[in-house]
């Protein structure tokens, strides 16, 4: 593995710049050197930039790309990071290991983009391992772009460590074309005086296959996180949620939301659950599946919408 | 005089229970028109009815609007034909922005100005800046979420806006507010239906009709009408007839 300072690394990256646009990002801060970015397509480390306080180590492997990512001690990043990581042939496997440090102090905000845009036959793996320093942040940003086959098998996995006083906050889309199978799971400890908030946001059409499970654990005293889901399924689409928050220190606090809005034949099953074994910690949920609210539908009908419009309005507006 | 809306003998049954009992009803162009009565009266029913919500088709007359018969239209036919409601519970709408709410009801009529929604906003008193871009949805109070739903209405620009209980979940100081915006929207061009159970809302009326038990009782002069109601209406059995009585 190399020991890289982020810098001039890039190549030609037309054909993922034109897939990191589709996916909702602007393929120009790719080429901003004053912000820090990173694109990988397939294997390959296709472009890098970097700015003062970011070291990153990265290794290409058979099937990916390994990266080891580090925040140093007291550096508060200021523009965001971008990291790019797609396959533009139609067929293929990417495999990402990511290991992630923000040390004691330190501040940064990774905007991923993760598109897709001929996937007939793709898998899409990530493993990662994220640990969160004392009093630093991590805000993470993942947005998928699929194209219309559904052809893609979707895996990130990760183990997140908050360590005291540390924050996570992730919020993981997938609104944008099919979205084939996706098993998400993502585990946190949390330590004292942490917080997390993660936030998942999937639509599923057709036969898409979706498996979200996400894990908790309020370890330290006063350590406070939020789970937040909200799925739309339609067609013949299946989803499967487990939401789990441990309480197992005093005044730790934590709560489970899953909203999932089904039509057609689609079947949705939710599961918050909540164990608690500290009589201070305190953890709730709630979960939610049905149909579109009907005064909702009626009420947008009655500003003039037809019914599949106001329909699609109030899917979107749940995931934006 | 023109209407344009003629309610005939309307009738509306609900799991074996007839709630509008033969409605007689017209309303004016430009018409402010005040629906008064008191709870179960069928005021709320009467509205849903005319905007054809599910499970409230009629069973038995007509609704002439703008001269035209639309008991078989859809709800979105009704509005796309000028017609709309405000309900008394608005919806929320998660992560839908006050800005794009407003802008669904002008979509038919060549869209909304950034001034127009804004001047929507500061008619139901709200902030445009503080407002705009908030989403209609759990963070706002049932008394913003009202006036956004009014808002709503002012940016649709309706031949008829059915407002059921404005005033309901908003502070007694706001009642003139909400006089205003009827008297906007009328002067804007559009009749306005009122349910209402304030009397400054129906004195602010061309016109009012008390209903009870299903029928309109009487139209004529708001205070007349409001008086009529108070002296002679209270109590009420808000009693709804079996099918089999009629």
């Amino acid at each position: 593995m190399t020991l890289t300072k982020l810098d001039m690394l890039s190549k030609d990256t037309e054909d993922m710049n034109s897939a990191y646009d589709a996916a909702g990002g602007n393929s120009e801060v790719l080429h901003n050197h004053e912000m820090s970015s990173l694109v990988v397509s397939g294997n390959k480390v296709l472009s890098a930039n970097g700015t003062e306080g970011i070291v990153l180590e990265k290794k290409e492997t058979e099937n990916g790309v390994d990266i080891k990512m580090t925040i140093q001690k007291g550096y508060k990043i200021p523009l965001p990071v971008h990291l790019c990581f797609g396959l533009i042939p139609k067929d293929g496997i990417q495999e990402i290991k990511m290991d992630f440090v923000a040390e004691e102090d330190s501040e940064v905000e990774l905007i991923a983009h993760c598109t897709f845009p001929n996937a007939v036959k793709v898998v899409h793996k990530m493993d990662a391992k994220m640990v969160i320093g004392k009093n630093a942040s991590l805000k993470y940003t993942e947005t998928h772009f699929h194209g219309p086959h559904g052809g893609i098998e979707v895996l990130p996995k990760a183990y997140v460590k908050i360590e005291e006083g540390g924050k996570y906050y992730t919020n993981f889309a997938l609104i944008s074309g099919r979205v084939g199978f996706l098993e998400f799971d993502y585990s946190v400890d949390a330590e004292k005086d942490s917080i997390c908030e993660m936030v998942t946001k999937v639509y599923g059409k057709a036969d898409d296959k979706i498996r979200i499970l996400e894990k908790i654990a309020l370890n330290g005293e006063n350590a406070r996180s939020v789970i937040k889901s909200r799925i739309a399924i339609t067609d013949n689409a299946i989803s499967e949620f487990r939401g789990i928050t441990e309480g197992h220190a005093p005044r730790a606090r934590g709560h489970v939301d899953c909203m999932e809005v089904i039509q057609g034949n689609a079947k949705a099953e939710a599961i918050p659950i909540v164990r608690v074994d500290n009589p201070l910690a305190k953890v709730t949920h709630e979960a939610a599946i049905g149909c579109v609210d009907k005064k909702e539908v009626e009420t947008l009908m009655a500003r003039g919408l037809e019914e599949d419009d106001a329909i699609d309005i109030i899917v979107k507006g749940m995931l934006a | 005089m023109s209407y344009i809306l003629t309610l005939k003998k309307l009738e509306l049954c609900r799991d074996g229970k007839k709630i509008l009992r033969g409605v007689n009803l017209e309303i004016g162009n430009q018409e402010i028109h005040s629906i008064i009565g008191a709870n179960g009266a069928g005021k709320s029913t009467l509205a849903y009815t005319l905007m054809g919500l599910q499970g409230y088709e009629q069973n038995e007359g007509s609704i002439i609007f703008d001269g035209e018969d639309i008991a078989e239209l859809s709800i979105t036919e009704r509005a796309k034909k000028g017609i709309t409601l405000a309900w008394q519970e608005p919806a929320r709408f998660e992560g839908l922005k006050v800005r794009d709410y407003l802008a669904i009801g002008a979509r038919d009529n060549g869209g909304i100005t950034e001034e127009e929604l804004k001047d929507a906003l500061c008619k139901v008193d709200l902030n445009p800046e503080k407002y705009l871009d908030r989403e209609v949805g759990e963070a706002l109070s049932g008394g913003e979420r009202k006036r956004i739903e009014l808002a709503s209405i002012i940016t649709m620009k309706p031949k008829l806006a059915i407002l059921d209980e404005p005033d309901s979940g908003i502070d007694v100081v706001s009642l003139k507010e909400i006089v205003n915006l009827i008297r906007a929207l009328k002067e804007n061009g559009s009749s306005v239906l009122v349910i209402t159970h304030r009397e400054e809302i129906a004195a602010a009326s061309d016109k009012a009709s008390l209903m009870c038990e299903g029928v309109i009782l009487r139209s004529g002069d708001p205070l007349e009408i409001s008086e009529f109601f108070k002296n002679r209406c209270i109590p009420c059995d808000n009693r709804i007839y079996p099918l089999t009585e009629n």
